[in-house]
This record gives C-alpha cells, structure tokens and sequence, in this order.
C-alpha cells in the first residue's frame, strides 16, 4: 500500500478463544463462592432460627437499593459493549464511566452499612457477639465473609472497568507491516522508519491521530465484552447473596 | 440511527426492567413471613434473574452450544457437590 496508515494488518486473534477462556475463569469464581454458599447452607440447616433472627437486623432497604444499583449497574454495562460492537466509542466510554459511578455508589452503601454494624458491636470476635448464640454468630461471620469477598470483587472489577476507559477512550493504535509501505512514506515514521529501511523491524504500532469516531480497534471490543461478563457474573453472585443474607429475617 | 439504536438498546432495558420487577416479587413475597416457603421462592426467583443475566447480558444466547455445555457442567458439579454434601450431612 501507498501510505503509513495502509492496510491493517491481520492479527492473529481468536475472539471466541477469548471469550471461553472468559468463562472458564468465571467458573473457577463460581467455584469460589460455591464453597462458601455450601457453608452457608449447612450452617443454615442447623441454625435456622438464629439465621432467622440475626439476619432482621441487616437493613433491607439498603440491600434492596445495592441490588437495583448493581442490576443497573449490569444494564449500562452491557449496553456500553453492544455500544463499542456498533463502533460507538464516546458513547460506549460514557455507559462504562455510569457503570463504574454504580459500583462506586454500590460499596459507598456497603461502607456506611458495615460502619452502622460496628457501631453496634456486631463484628466477628466483638465482646457483643461473643456473648450470642453459635449461630449468631455464625452468621455473622458468613455475612462478612460473603458479602466481604464480594465486595472485593466489585472494587476489582471497578479497576478493570477503569482500565477499559482508558483502553476505549484513547486513540486507536494500528499495526503496520513496514513491508508494505513506500519508502518514502517510511521517513515519517522517523526512528523506526531507519530500522524498518535497515531490515531491522517488521512492524510498527502507530497511532491513529485523524479517526473517525466510530474507528473502533477490533481488539479493545473483546476486552470490555470479558470485562462485561466478569461484571455480570458478580451481579448474578449478589443476586444470590441478596435473599439469602437479607431476606431471611 | 436513533431508532436503530433503540431496535438494539429495547430487549436489554426491557431484561432490566424484568429483573427490577422480580427483585421487587422477592422482597415482597419475603415480607409476608411464609417461612421455608420463602426460602424456596428466594432462590428460585434468584435463578430466573442470573438465567436472565446469563442468557441476555453475557450474551449466551449467541454462543455456541460449546459455552452452554461448559456452564451446564459447571452448574451441574456445584449441584452435585451441594446434594452430596446434604446426603453425607442429613444421615450421619
């Protein structure tokens, strides 16, 4: 081709590679979680009635609220990667920054939730629960690690979520084979132009300053798509912890 | 470009809307104290949402029946482990 910007090159992608090796970590993160639901149930099963009676005092309302954040949450997300599948980058950029605000909102919740419980003594080990019952306390302990790890969850997929942002929001990168361009074309790629007329170098990135909008780089789609799903895997884990953990009392 | 936007955007606010809308089912039924009842309701409605999540926003629909057989194994060792765990605790 006639120009340094000339035809991409073919990468070597597999896209779907991408995706199952997505979901074959999920699964290892439902795994994860599966451990400690099959805690909860067993210790459910022998304290029924302390589950049922420590778990009045969590407030629903706030947990209803997380979970409509978190659902939402889960809506801008995957709208933000159908967005980037239509070339939509400002508009995929901006549905990942409201998904993010949501995660952000959902663990200042769960702050402001655990500080009120502290406050009222109710902590693995406090001096409170030390003189409740077993399964009390038991409970106790499962709504902190459960809900704890799942919040660690969220904080990390607000830090992937970040990373896609940035991923999305610069400008978009090209491999160039440097075989394929002219030689004159070659002196405007300046260094790396001498080492490509020497031999030395095949290929080069180069970014795109002049795009259109919907220039989207095919590579940064599958990214956010694996970022969406490891996003909506966390909501389905709170979907479960909701009921379980709030609804019981 | 606008109303394609909202052909595309439509089923996905729609699946949120459904699962608002069963959040809300599952508060409610969880209010009217019916006991294991409302256990049995909590998880089956907790279900129906995560197929919800699974198959429309994780875009299971589109993948290929290789994806669908790796989640059904995947549930169904969770499954298993859950059930045998209760078999060794119920009769011991």
């Amino acid at each position: 081709m006639s120009t340094v910007a000339g035809a991409p090159v073919e990468e070597h992608r597999d896209d779907t590679g991408a995706r199952m090796g997505m979901w074959l970590f999920l699964f290892t993160e439902l795994l994860l979680f599966t451990g400690l639901f099959l805690i909860y149930a067993v210790q459910r099963y022998r304290f029924s009635s302390d589950f049922a009676y420590a778990a009045a005092t969590l407030d629903t309302g706030i947990g209803t609220l997380n979970t409509a954040i978190l659902l939402t949450s889960s809506l801008t997300m995957v709208l933000a990667v159908v967005a980037l599948q239509q070339g939509k980058r400002k508009l995929s950029v901006t549905l990942m920054a409201i998904t993010l605000g949501a995660g952000l909102a959902f663990m200042i919740n769960k702050y402001f939730e655990w500080s009120h419980k502290f406050e009222l003594g109710l902590y693995p080990g406090s001096e409170e629960l030390v003189l409740r019952t077993p399964g009390e306390q038991t409970f106790y302990s499962l709504y902190y690690a459960m809900t704890g790890l799942h919040g660690i969850h969220v904080v990390i997929g607000m830090g992937v979520i970040g990373t896609m942002i940035y991923f999305t929001a610069r400008r978009p990168r090209r491999v160039v084979r440097l075989r394929d361009v002219e030689e004159t074309a070659l002196e405007n790629l300046g260094e790396a132009g001498r080492y490509a007329a020497e031999g030395q170098l095949e290929e080069v990135q180069i970014t795109l300053f002049y795009v259109e909008n919907e220039d989207v780089t095919e590579r940064s789609v599958i990214r956010v798509e694996n970022t969406g799903l490891y996003w909506h895997l966390v909501d389905v884990i709170w979907i479960f912890l909701f009921p379980l953990f709030y609804l019981i009392g | 470009m606008s109303s394609k936007k909202a052909a595309l955007f439509g089923p996905y606010i729609l699946v949120w809307l459904a699962l608002l809308m069963l959040t809300g089912v599952t508060v409610t039924v969880a209010g009217m104290q019916l006991g294991n009842l409302s256990v049995l309701t909590a998880v089956f409605v907790a279900t129906i949402k995560s197929t919800l999540v699974l198959h429309y926003f994780m875009h299971l629909k589109d993948e290929s029946v290789v994806f669908k057989m790796m989640l059904g194994l995947a549930v169904f060792t969770i499954a298993a482990i859950m059930l045998l765990t209760f078999v060794d605790f119920s009769f011991r």
